[in-house]
């Protein structure tokens, strides 16, 4: 018996091999449904680029614009009714690079202006807006939550403030289109009720958690005996907070800015909402714009699939999706190898 | 006592900052229970839009939405906890595949929601809708080429995948590893171990990331907007080729098309209520299941 039939070699398993090819596979599943959004997005879109595509436009019939007021929304889809008889006897207008670039956005009238600069500048403009009010806030209660708050109310603030990520846009653009919007217009008395100014507030609401809580992890994740030493060399609370704490936690704040921006530019619900849908060009924070994500939703519904307006929304599409990507990424990347460094080369 | 006044200054401004994020919150709660509260009723939660959408109820879009929901659970869910195991339990941390499965995640997470309507309208609607259509009968009819409920869930399974998957994975990881070893010590395979010791262990976990999926899925409406959401269905949607309505959809037609706001600013208000309070049941329901998973590992 001794030395009998002890294996212990790691024996062959026909059904376990299967199993872990099989979970292997459908944990590829992530991974090819990203290059499939960049393959069908861009698919869409790469029409406009091919030359054959463009042709003249012959068509004279005049057609009323109704971009411009937040009252447009039921007209809007009248003209553009009109119009697709326009554009379906062969005015399909051209998507050059010219007209892309071009300052106005005129998709359906009859000779049609594909200009995304206003949009661009939309997104951007209520973009800096929404970070601009919600970072500081944010950091500032990422601070207090980590530092300054008494042990039983930090264990409410965290989940209170979380909280916020689980209200729907579509109910904080509402919140935003019946109250803040009289609320803000009562207060300061501009000209349009519905601007880049409600729409920015209202976007600080959905970025606000994101930045909070990645933060408030970052600063969490600093390791004790730096705050330890801070305080036994004789440095105050709000000291150790401000000159030591938060410098350590730099790239995770710079980490939750990153995913703020790309939370704040690519919501589309609440800018639809409550910016005012104009695709004006202009940097006054007080009047209606409109932003990229919001065109594809307002517009991508009513169109003709394969027509020239349908490329270039989808190009829109292709430029949002470019955009959050790279954010992602370098938050991703950049960051986190950065913090571990540091980390690693105080321990 | 200069130094004293600015630290007093810093932490006051941190309170202060605090206290305003949690006030805005109370605020908007407050504000939509009040204009809400009046219309909920039992003939407003369980009849049809009527008069033109001036009157009536919510009921077709409250079956949409949970229609959309539970579709998008049985693809999201089990994608979502496979993934999650493959990425606790087989993964080789520094091998490039699991660094590409994990980029992807976190990517994912990070698409703008629109996006994915965008791409759920190029994929599945014209290209597998499209594709079926045309095996099928030649490409006289348009059946699965356009938009319906079966291509809006599907589009919201990917978009609430990463949500499964990171809150599955956490939970696959807090399962001791004293009972893998223990159970590999006893003969078991690795995938036996997975499924009679670990899964066991972690379905508080898989049913917090459905619920978590389920409650983000509940209140998007982007990734809807063009496959397969409608604005008004005299019958509920019966099979998974028909279009539906949905209550994020229903708020955000009603209160930017509506013509005459004052007879439905009432509704308006309901609908965001019940939706608030859809969500809100289903994040409340995944802290309280957290305390019991909790509560069970000590």
């Amino acid at each position: 018996m001794v030395g009998g039939n002890i294996n212990l070699k790691k024996r062959f398993r026909f059904g376990e091999f299967i199993a872990e090819k099989i979970i292997k596979g459908v944990s590829f599943i992530s991974f090819a449904v990203i290059v499939l959004i960049f393959i069908f997005v861009f698919r869409e879109a790469a029409p406009i680029f091919s030359p054959t595509k463009q042709t003249s436009t012959t068509n004279t019939e005049l057609v009323q614009e109704t971009y411009g007021e937040e009252s447009s929304a039921a007209s809007e889809t009248v003209t553009e009714q009109k119009n697709k008889s326009v554009e379906s006897s062969g005015s399909e207008g051209d998507a050059t690079a010219k007209n892309l670039l071009g300052n106005e956005w005129q998709p359906v009238s009859e000779n049609p202006k594909y200009g995304l600069l206003p949009l661009i500048v939309g997104s951007f403009k209520v973009t800096f807006i929404a970070v601009l009010i919600g970072a500081p806030i944010a950091i500032l209660a990422a601070l207090y939550t980590s530092f300054f708050a008494p042990r039983k109310l930090r264990e409410f603030l965290k989940p209170a403030i979380e909280f916020l990520s689980g209200f729907p846009s579509v109910v904080i653009g509402f919140f935003a289109l019946v109250t803040l919007a009289s609320l803000f217009q009562n207060l300061f008395g501009y000209q349009y009720r519905l601007n880049a100014f409600v729409g920015g507030i209202a976007l600080s609401l959905a970025a606000i958690p994101i930045i909070y809580s990645v933060t408030e992890d970052a600063l969490s994740a600093v390791p004790k005996f730096m705050t330890e030493a801070s305080l036994a060399l004789g440095a105050t609370k709000w000291q150790t907070a401000l000159f030591v704490v938060l410098p350590a936690a730099t790239p995770g704040v710079f980490a939750a800015l990153l995913l703020g921006v790309g939370r704040a530019f690519g919501e589309t619900m609440i800018v639809l909402m409550a910016t005012g849908n104009a695709a004006l060009m202009s940097i006054d924070f007080f009047e209606p714009i409109r932003t990229m994500s919001a065109t594809i939703g307002a517009e991508m519904a009513e169109v003709v699939f394969g027509d020239t307006h349908y490329n270039v929304l989808f190009f829109i599409g292709s430029i949002l999706f470019v955009f959050t990507f790279i954010l992602n990424a370098v938050a991703e990347f950049y960051v986190r190898n950065k913090l571990q460094k540091k980390f690693q080369g105080t321990a | 006592m200069k130094k004293k006044i600015i630290g007093w200054m810093f932490v006051f401004s941190t309170a202060a900052a605090t206290l305003l994020i949690v006030s805005v919150i109370g605020f908007m709660l407050f504000e939509i229970i009040r204009g809400g509260w009046g219309k909920i009723s039992w003939e407003f939660l369980t009849g049809a839009p009527a008069e033109g959408m001036t009157a009536g109820g919510i009921f077709p879009a409250i079956i949409g939405t949970v229609l959309l929901v539970l579709i998008m659970s049985v693809a999201a869910v089990p994608i979502g906890t496979i993934t999650a195991i493959y990425l606790s339990e087989y993964a080789n941390r520094n091998s490039i595949f699991t660094k590409l499965i994990r980029f992807a995640v976190n990517t994912l997470a990070g698409v703008p929601a629109i996006v994915f309507g965008l791409f759920g309208l190029g994929f599945f609607v014209q290209f597998v809708g499209g594709g079926i259509d045309k095996f099928i009968s030649g490409d006289a009819q348009l059946h699965w080429g356009q938009p319906n409920i079966l291509w809006a869930s599907l589009t919201m399974a990917l978009l609430t995948l990463p949500v499964v998957i990171v809150s599955v994975e956490e939970s696959l990881r807090a399962v001791p590893r004293d009972l893998r070893e223990g159970s590999l010590a006893l003969g078991a395979t690795k995938f036996q171990t997975i499924i009679k010791v670990v899964l066991p262990n972690a379905y508080t976990g898989i049913l917090t990331g459905a619920i978590l999926a389920v409650g983000r899925g509940a209140g998007e409406v982007a990734p809807i907007l063009f496959t397969g959401v409608a604005y008004f269905l005299p019958h509920l949607p019966s099979s998974l080729s028909d279009q539906f309505m949905q209550l994020g959809y229903h708020l955000y037609v009603m209160s930017t098309q509506s013509t005459d706001v004052e007879a439905t600013i009432g509704i308006q208000y309901a609908t965001a209520l019940v939706l608030l309070a859809l969500t809100f049941l289903l994040n409340f329901s995944t802290v309280f299941l957290r305390y019991r998973l909790r509560a069970k590992a000590i």
